[in-house]
């Protein structure tokens, strides 16, 4: 360890024989007050965005202490896990741990759940009663479900008609539902009003269940009901559909009538003024809001999201707690991953310029989407974005998608990146 | 007689243990806009511009007029990409050059 403390100093000066004048004058040092004490951060979620956090506050200074807050011991990712879906990748290349955060980076990990913050004491209590005090609070809780817009739909008809949404029990239910299902059977999405986490998510789903459909169910038929009247890529996903699936899928959306309103677990029907669908697997991806951590601490406006400052992250509402990942209001940012990563570099880089009395620098956010339409099909969304009149706003002339009719070769090379994509952004997050 | 004295202790320290009492009494610097931006590089180019093992070049030690020339060519639309132009547009040459130094300086 580099660290070399004032302790350890006038010991090994004391040791060396010249301890008399310099001791005198470290001690005329120690008088200064707070020198000795490191400020304190605590992270409250260690997905994207709370990991990158931890870890890049102490690449940035060392000196401060960093305590993440996370109940489980390994993390399964939502990126990629529709590609496990369709059979191309297993669980445990979606699975990642703590222990290079903790080892490498000295972050002091915690498995719990925290469970309240108070703000004006500044500390955070735990599941298990444990209370920490911090200089500086990050949460990261990522999404949570509203159940109550589909009539008939609730936590526990989640457990029948999976989100999979938040990667884990709920993904390996949907794999299951998927392969289980009868030759021929019918596979129906409900999909999310926005706004919602992975903006493509449900269409690259919708992508790698028709993949593992076209191998081992080809008669299978595929039917999204959407409330909005279009979605991200849509172009590009409605060209490798049609190319590799021909008509096993099918889109409606709010200009059909498609708004889903009641579910009907006996019968397995949804019903909107579409049609009454009744299908053999029902994936509902219900609409989001902040994770519950978010609401508790106040920290969530009328949007059911938290505000936050356009460069900082620092909640609007609260001093000292900063809001990154799915859970803030970050302007013209999706919902992602590598949002809520780069989200958390920025605010790594202001909650260690506070804590320093340092200017903060000028932000630059950055967004990169990847959706597989098959194993060799890879088509992405890039956004940059600037903080413009006090909103993060993309700039103009950058960012966009892939364009149409890409060669054969080109699709391969993004579905390649998109591959290295997913291993470089995790082993920047929680690998190394 | 004082400030001589802290002078000359002073001069005591660094002679015998230089290095760890500048490390506790330098102040920290600014973060640099250079470094914050190019962090975000490494959630595809691997963390501190180091290969994860995927299909996504490294950048760490690359040679800094090199990678920055190249990626201007990008930005010009004069060197084929697939993402990558639509990143570069996000950012002036001055911010290429500088970001590309930093990535340039980092360890392979």
């Amino acid at each position: 360890m580099s660290k070399f403390n004032r302790r350890s100093l006038i010991k090994g000066l004391a040791a060396s024989g010249i301890a008399f004048p310099v001791m005198s004058a470290l001690q005329g040092c120690s008088a200064q007050p707070s020198k000795n004490t490191k400020p304190h951060v605590v992270v409250i979620g260690g997905g994207f965005g709370g990991a990158t956090v931890a870890k890049y506050i102490k690449r940035f200074d060392r000196n401060i202490d960093v305590t993440l807050i996370e109940p489980k011991t390994e993390y399964m990712t939502c990126p990629g896990s529709n590609w496990y879906l369709a059979g191309l990748i297993d669980v445990k290349s979606l699975t990642h741990n703590y222990e290079a955060l903790k080892t490498k980076h000295n972050v002091k990990v915690i498995h719990q759940i925290a469970t309240d913050i108070n703000a004006a004491a500044k500390s955070v209590t735990l599941d298990n009663g444990e209370v920490l005090n911090y200089d500086r609070l990050v949460v990261s809780p990522g999404i949570d479900f509203i159940y109550d817009q589909i009539e008939g739909y609730s936590e526990e008809v989640a457990e029948i008609f999976p989100h999979a949404w938040q990667a884990g029990p709920q993904t390996h239910l949907l794999a299951k539902q998927i392969q289980e299902m009868p030759q021929g059977g019918k596979f129906l999405m409900v999909a999310p009003p926005n706004p919602y986490r992975c903006a493509p998510g449900p269409y690259e789903r919708i992508s790698m269940v028709a993949a593992y459909f076209k191998e081992h169910n080809p008669t299978a038929t595929i039917m999204i009901l959407d409330p909005k009247k279009k979605f991200s890529k849509q172009a590009l996903f409605y060209q490798g559909w049609q190319d590799l699936y021909g008509q096993m899928i099918e889109w409606y959306g709010a200009q059909d009538g498609a708004t889903v309103t009641k579910i009907d677990v006996e019968s397995k029907t949804a019903y909107s003024d579409f049609d009454e669908i009744t299908a053999d697997v029902i994936n509902i991806i219900p609409a989001q809001k902040a994770g519950k951590i978010a609401f508790k601490a106040g920290l969530t406006n009328e949007t059911g999201w938290c505000p936050v400052d356009q460069d900082t992250f620092e909640s609007t509402i609260q001093k000292d707690v900063y809001v990154v990942g799915d859970s803030s209001i970050a302007g013209a940012m999706p919902k992602s991953g590598h949002s809520a990563s780069s989200q958390g570099k920025m605010c790594a880089a202001a909650v260690v310029s506070s804590l320093n009395n340092l200017p903060m620098p000028e932000t630059r956010n950055v967004n990169t989407c990847y959706s597989l339409i098959s194993k060799d099909w890879g088509i992405s969304i890039v956004g940059v974005y600037e903080n413009r009149e006090n909103r993060i706003s993309g700039i103009k002339g950058a960012g966009g998608v892939s364009p149409m009719g890409m060669t054969q070769q080109e699709r391969k090379m993004e579905a390649d990146y998109a591959r290295g994509w997913y291993k470089s952004i995790t082993m920047d997050v929680w690998g190394s | 007689m004082k400030i001589r004295n802290i002078t000359l202790v002073g001069a005591i320290v660094g002679l015998f243990i230089a290095a760890p009492v500048q490390a506790e009494q330098q102040q920290m610097k600014p973060i640099s806009k250079a470094e914050l931006w190019a962090t975000t590089c490494f959630q595809c180019h691997g963390a501190e511009g180091q290969s994860a093992g995927g299909a996504i070049p490294p950048l760490a030690g690359y040679p800094a007029d090199i990678m920055a020339q190249q990626l201007k060519a990008i930005k010009a639309g004069t060197r084929p990409s697939t993402i990558m132009k639509r990143h570069l547009m996000g950012y002036s040459d001055a911010d290429i050059d500088a970001i590309a130094t930093y990535l340039g300086s980092l360890k392979p």
